[in-house]
């Protein structure tokens, strides 16, 4: 007898037979009838119109039968909603049942009901079960939460379920823990913003505590939910380590790889001099090679994610580069994975046996597996230079073996091998050639055209090779007749007498017989360059060749460092951050690596994304060039340039305008700005010589002869820390980040940038829009090296304050546009005030006290200055560091009283009166001034120095 | 301890045999994947190389939920069960499954992670049925893949066999675990022992019982494993015979090349355990050399402290089969190979004729017989047929899929198995550029290669003296010969 009885009434009358039988009498009829509607059900049969006959079985002391009708119910009530409320009666007093089972299910049963009317009725039980006695009650409500918040998240809110799921963390069943810990991720991913999940050092240890004891799927939950939280401190971030790498033995591969994703995502934070950091390397990789014992499945999502993990840390796996190597049973989707993860491990020490075994791979049976693998072999030889011998004659064994897509696949990579590296293995041309006539795929055959033209003056009969392409011009796909068009502008421009006619034809070809914009404009080009200036033509076709680099599929560092963050979920099988995949409108909050805290380590891993830093000290990145005020539109940095040669080769026509002719003209007025480097755009003729910034040079010096009396105060005024300006991923990769300082009488902004994209960045500039003091580049953004990936570079970049002025809001705000050689970048910075007080800023006494008289009392502001110890003296000389000058000091009634004044660089004078008590940590600052509106900033100065 | 093979009373044995889903027979190991029985792929297409393809996204607005649905599809593509754990998913989001696995060559080589416009569909290939999930939001794919695979040891265990046609047989005992599996797409009751509480799997015994007097499968205690902190054991356990057997069984996977050096060889080991004993036993297990363990995934009722302080394993074993420890001995560490291939097949570019021959032979045993040994080799497509003479055992060669099979059986260590002959290719094709590659099977008793060894096993918190056993095993894993 099995259930495959239920499926043999497939008659007409079912539906009415069924009605009959569900309204029997009789108990076993009954539960036969709902277990026919069931089956019917999970086949995707539509039994909803016994909609009304299942619910009357409902009040039943069977549990089974209850279990069948709830598990109709759950299917149908959406779409009968006012039937489904004949159902909420039960479902109340089930859920004051005395057994623990019964009240579960119900509370259960009616999460999964998602009908609005139903969900009213659902508070109060749901209330009375989240404190329910029994755990096993509590866990089930905690994920009805969630049911429900899906329903109606208003009415979750109203209701106050959130802050009771938020009290169950602390509870003290670790199941309960982990349903809580899951209910409120589900929630928090649907509002980012919310502070649901509000992690401290308490609850933390909480769930590290419950980490242990929970089944494996709440361990999953709660290394996701520990993965967001960012440790205060190495120690921190340690310990919570030591806790997390037992789940690496865990039997669940989900549980290791959400613990391998908190592990990688806090070592960040470790100092690599640390046994610990070397220990947790060495940890992390038995578990990574298990998984790839598992079944196929959970192979292919576990090399994904190792994908990752060797990019970021390779030293993790480098010894393991055997348990990569290709079965040839594996599923195909496991196969090319393995592939690319064995490319990324070659290194010199293994590279002879990762070469022998893509030879055994290259037979294969597999086409697309086959053409991997050879593609595989080019890849080793541009990444292992020691190995490219061994795999261009690996691969001439191959093209030996005639097999077309071998052939062609083979043809491709050695392209890109002379490519990397010129003039070394043109010998095997021979053999390439002999094999033009197979290539019947465009890739291939774009190649072979590429090398006999880059060649063309070693190869005896490059004419007639190409001529023979040339013949089917039009059949070609676009990329074949680009490149045959290159080839032989390439040849004339070597061999110029035997092949005129060839290049006439060609370039008659592409641009009156093609359609193609492409075609016809490069045809052109090369037809007018050709024409006005041979020799410049040589320059800029034949011109040296960049080398192409290393590994151009490594994923850039700073997406890399994301994915790190989305270890074992979709983003990490995709490459791609949830933010390109999920929908904008659900906010999805970019995930950093913590910052490494260990001080000996900042300096020298500039891979590490820096940030997290006080929200405050972030600058608000412009979002979008349609709000930038005014005059940086004027500016004009002009597009990005693409096709490089041929710009420059365009000369005549007067191109430096593509870069910025009007920049130069800008409203900065005399600064010679915008240097950058190489010829793509010349100093402007109406440069002015830098003017002597800051204070003259006098009056500067008789300061410092004021100064000696003050303590240590030669080392000019207080310079913030460097903050992170410009994030990499709103710069195509560039990051800057910088501080403003004073030393001495002049200003200058001291500025790191770091590449973090792919790429090899040139051509700085930098541009400062109008602002409240006129503040501009006193010199060009001087890089004098291209900016290699990863590099950084430290620029100090005087300023002055002779530029345009505007008034800003707020008053300090700097807007700036940085240029490379990929795009123009713009950011919005803050620059404290007291890089603006000038040297001689001390007022005579007299002078003083007629000025503080004269100016107005509703100019004066009054600020408390909280929680700074320092006395008079002390505060006097710290403040005399950054041109705040005291005239006078008074103590009237056990306080002191300081009198102090400043100047601004565009004269504006401030006078200050300091009060200080002894007891008391706060001081009373009052400040006069003719122009009220720069007190708040003066006061800001004030606290930023004091305070440091 | 006794050895298993000193083990008196039959009866025992007996039970022991008869544990469904034991993994302790000769079951293979990974009975869970789809296994090495198929051929090498041919001309399938890059499905997975640009996994970002076609990519789109999920629908938003619709919350988060962790599995949304589940359809269960057969190798001919019709979906025979879905079950919905929220809103109900038109099944034909399957439609993009289908396509997947119509352009992939074999049922092993569809994508386990497929993109919809508004859905992810992950897939696991056993018994071969599709286990489709339907997922709607980023959720760890790990998570769901484990858990279908949850789902078809479940299947498994309650009915034996996992087949088309045990479903639908059961399909609503089916519904009912699956309801107790997962709650909103959370899972809920995964284990075993709980499941079996809640959920009685169906005999024919109950059957008959709950059709007489209407009784129900259904528990309706709450399973006393659920929440305590051992919840993978039930309290109240009694036994007669007390008995704890351990099987230590490993698998070698190996790649050996043309010139018989080996390429890379690792050991998969497990340490299955059937444990039926008294009330709350607490086990401690102890090795000669647990050094060679480094690399471990232990059963959740393993105290990991322990281990790593002593490496002695301590655990209060749950009731009846469980898997205790899976362990991996590394390419980096020295693998005995206990057989090796000799080998000659030539195809000659201007006959159609071509010779085959190999040879099997026992090497680095440890003086234990080698037995069960099975050939497999999938010849290239030219090849019409093959004339072959086994000096033992039989073989099969089947000329439309190209496989060629010989069931060796025992390694007689004097005399070499060894078959050889003829292979006649198709007139006129030029040689195969593809060498066939040889797939080995074969079977040690009483032996781990790995040499790990149990030091004795000890029991407390109990007072009766259980009876104990243990028995060693190495197998072929995924074990290739190129030629």
């Amino acid at each position: 007898m099995t259930d495959s009885k239920y499926f043999t009434t497939t008659k007409k009358g079912e539906i009415f037979e069924l009605k009959a039988e569900l309204n029997s009498d009789k108990k076993e009829k009954k539960k036969e009838a709902v277990k026919k509607v069931i089956a019917s059900m999970t086949v995707g049969k539509d039994v909803s119109a016994l909609f009304p006959d299942v619910v009357n079985c409902m009040q039943t002391d069977n549990l089974e039968l209850k279990k069948l009708v709830y598990l109709y119910l759950m299917n149908y009530a959406k779409s009968q909603p006012d039937m489904a409320i004949m159902a909420v009666n039960t479902f109340v007093k089930d859920c004051e049942d005395p057994n623990p089972l019964i009240r579960a299910l119900a509370v259960r049963t009616m999460g999964c009901i998602r009908v609005d009317k139903i969900t009213e009725y659902l508070c109060e039980p749901l209330r009375k079960c989240l404190k329910d006695e029994d755990p096993y009650v509590r866990k089930t409500a905690a994920v009805c939460v969630a049911k429900l918040h899906d329903i109606n998240a208003q009415l979750v809110e109203d209701q106050g379920f959130l802050d009771t799921l938020k009290d169950l963390i602390s509870d003290s069943n670790p199941m309960v823990v982990a349903n809580a810990v899951a209910a409120l991720s589900e929630i928090a991913e649907s509002h980012p913003s919310s502070n649901l999940l509000d992690l401290n050092p308490q609850s933390i240890n909480k769930l590290l505590t419950a980490l242990n004891e929970c089944t494996e799927w709440g361990q999953i939950f709660i290394l996701d939910c520990l993965a967001n939280y960012m440790p205060k401190d190495d120690r921190e971030a340690q310990s919570i380590c030591e806790r997390v790498t037992p789940r690496l033995s865990h039997a669940n591969s989900a549980v290791v790889l959400s613990a391998v994703k908190v592990l990688m995502k806090f070592m960040e934070m470790l100092s690599k001099d640390l046994d610990y950091y070397g220990t947790l390397l060495k940890k992390l990789a038995p578990p990574l090679v298990t998984l790839l014992s598992a079944e196929p499945e959970l192979q292919y999502v576990a090399l994904r994610n190792i994908n990752l993990i060797v990019q970021k840390r390779p030293e993790i796996l480098k010894h393991e580069m055997k348990v990569f190597f290709v079965k040839y049973n594996d599923p195909i989707y496991v196969k090319l994975e393995k592939l690319d993860i064995m490319i990324r491990l070659a290194s010199q020490a293994n590279i002879a046996q990762v070469l022998a075994e893509l030879k055994e791979y290259a037979t294969e049976v597999d086409v697309d597996f086959v053409r991997k693998a050879v593609r595989a072999i080019g890849r080793c030889a541009i990444k292992v230079e020691q190995s490219a011998e061994r795999c261009v004659s690996t691969l001439l064994d191959l093209i030996q073996t005639k097999v077309n897509y071998v052939v062609q696949e083979a043809i491709v990579v050695i392209k890109d091998i002379f490519r990397k590296y010129p003039n070394k293995y043109e010998s095997v041309i021979a053999t390439l050639c002999e094999n033009l006539d197979s290539l019947d795929e465009p890739e291939a055959r774009a190649a072979m055209i590429w090398i006999v033209g880059e060649y063309a003056e070693r190869i005896d009969n490059a004419d007639e090779l190409l001529e023979s392409f040339l013949e089917g011009f039009h059949d070609e796909s676009t990329q074949v007749q680009l490149q045959l068009l290159t080839a032989i502008v390439k040849l004339f421009l070597k061999k110029p007498t035997e092949t005129q006619e060839l290049v006439q034809q060609v370039l008659s070809l592409a641009t009156q017989d093609s359609d193609n914009p492409d075609l016809r404009d490069r045809g052109y080009i090369y037809w007018r360059l050709l024409s006005t200036d041979p020799v410049a033509a040589k320059e800029v076709v034949l011109a040296e060749k960049p080398l192409i680099s290393e590994e151009t599929d490594l994923i850039e560092p700073t997406l890399l460092d994301e994915l790190i963050c989305y270890i074992g979920t979709l983003a990490s099988v995709y490459h791609k951050p949830p933010s390109a995949f999920v929908e904008g409108s659900r906010g999805v909050v970019h995930k950093s690596l913590p910052p490494r805290t260990g001080s000996s380590e900042s300096a020298e891993s500039p891979d590490t994304a820096p940030s997290g830093g006080p929200a405050a000290d972030q600058p608000s990145v412009i979002p979008t060039q349609g709000d930038l005020l005014g005059d940086l539109l004027n500016l004009d940095l002009g597009p990005p340039v693409s096709g490089p040669p041929m710009a420059t080769s365009a000369v005549q026509m007067g191109a430096v305008d593509l870069l910025g002719d009007s920049l130069l003209r800008s409203d900065v007025g005399g600064s010679p700005a915008m240097g950058g480097s190489g010829g793509s755009f010349t100093p402007a003729p109406s440069t002015t010589a830098p003017t002597n910034v800051g204070a003259p040079l006098g009056s500067g010096l008789g300061d410092l002869f004021d100064l000696t009396g003050g303590v240590g105060t030669l080392s000019g005024s207080y310079v913030a820390p460097k903050t992170v300006w410009l994030p990499a991923m709103k710069a195509k990769g560039l990051e800057i980040s910088g501080t403003f300082s004073r030393q001495v009488g002049s200003i200058s902004m001291d500025l790191v940038l770091t590449n973090k994209a792919l790429q090899v960045m040139s051509d700085f500039a930098i541009q400062f829009n109008r602002n409240s003091f006129g503040l501009a580049p006193a010199a060009p953004l001087q890089v004098h090296a291209p900016l290699a990936p990863n590099q950084s570079v430290e620029i100090t970049l005087p300023l002055n304050t002779v530029g345009s002025v505007m008034k800003m809001e707020p008053l300090n705000n700097l807007q700036v546009a940085v240029k490379n050689n990929i795009d123009v970048f713009y950011f919005s910075t803050l620059y404290p005030l007291h890089i603006l007080f000038v040297e001689d800023g001390k007022m005579e006494r007299q002078m003083f006290l007629a000025t503080w008289k004269d100016i107005p009392n509703e100019n004066e502001t009054q600020f408390q200055i909280k929680d700074c110890s320092l006395n008079a003296d002390a505060v006097s000389s710290k403040l005399q560091g950054s041109n705040i000058f005291t005239i006078a000091k008074r103590n009237v009634e056990g306080q002191d009283m300081l009198y102090q004044s400043l100047k601004l660089t565009n004269g504006i004078w401030v006078l200050a009166e300091l009060r200080i008590q002894p007891s008391n940590p706060s001081f009373t600052l009052s400040l006069k001034c003719r122009a009220p509106e720069v007190s708040q900033y003066i006061y800001q100065a004030y606290e930023t120095i004091l305070k440091n | 301890m006794a050895e298993r093979a000193a083990r008196p009373g039959p009866g025992t044995a007996e039970v022991f045999v008869r544990a469904p889903g034991a993994g302790l027979a000769a079951a293979a190991l990974r009975a869970r994947g789809a296994g090495p029985t198929g051929a090498g792929p041919v001309g399938g297409r890059g499905l997975c190389g640009e996994p970002a393809r076609g990519f789109a996204p999920p629908q938003p607005g619709l919350a988060a939920a962790m599995i949304h649905s589940l359809f269960l599809i057969n190798a001919s593509g019709d979906i025979f069960l879905e079950k919905h754990w929220k809103s109900v998913v038109s099944r034909s989001v399957c439609d993009y499954f289908f396509e997947a696995q119509e352009r992939a060559s074999e049922a092993e080589n569809v994508p386990p992670v497929i993109p919809t416009p508004h859905h992810y569909l992950l897939s696991v290939y056993r018994h071969k049925i599709f286990f489709v999930a339907v997922i709607q939001s980023e959720v760890p794919p790990l998570f769901v893949i484990e858990f279908l695979h949850r789902v078809v040891d479940t299947f498994q265990d309650y009915f034996g066999v996992c087949s088309e046609v045990i479903i639908k047989d059961n399909v609503v005992v089916v519904y009912e675990v699956l309801e107790e599996m997962l709650d909103n797409g959370f899972p809920l009751a995964t284990e075993s022992n709980i499941l079996k509480e809640l959920i009685k799997p169906p005999t024919i015994l109950r059957t008959v019982v709950n059709t007489i007097t209407g009784s129900t499968n259904v528990g309706d205690q709450l399973p006393t494993g659920q929440l305590s902190v051992v919840p993978w054991r039930r309290t109240g356990v009694k036994y007669t015979n007390n008995e704890a057997y351990f099987d230590v069984i490993e698998e070698i996977d190996a790649i050996i090349d043309k010139s018989g050096s080996t390429i890379t060889a690792e050991i998969q080991g497990v340490i299955d355990a059937c444990v039926k004993l008294t009330g709350m036993p607490d086990l401690t297990l102890s090795f000669m050399n647990p050094r060679l363990l480094d690399d471990v995934s232990f059963h959740p009722c393993v105290r990991f402290k322990r281990w790593e302080s002593e490496r002695i394993l301590s655990f209060i074993p749950p009731d009846g089969n469980f898997r205790l420890l899976s362990y991996h001995v590394s390419a980096q560490n020295l693998v005995a190979i206990p057989v090796y291939v000799k080998h000659n097949i030539s195809f000659r570019d201007s006959s159609s004729l071509g010779r085959f021959e190999i040879t099997v032979g026992p090497k680095q045993t440890m003086g234990k017989t080698v037995e069960g040994v099975m050939v497999t080799s999938q010849m290239p497509k030219s090849v019409l047929n093959m004339t072959l003479t086994p000096s033992q055992g039989t073989h099969v060669f089947d000329p439309v899929t190209k496989l060629l099979s010989w069931d060796v059986g025992k390694i007689n260590p004097q005399k070499l198995p060894s078959l050889k002959g003829s292979v006649s290719l198709q007139a006129g094709t030029s040689k195969p550029d593809e060498n066939p590659t040889i797939n080995l099977q074969f079977k040690i008793q009483q032996l781990a290669i790995s040499g790990l060894k149990v030091n004795r096993l000890d029991m407390y918190g109990e007072k009766y003296k259980p009876f104990k056993g243990i028995k060693y095993m190495t197998k072929a894993g995924k074990f290739q010969v190129r030629t």
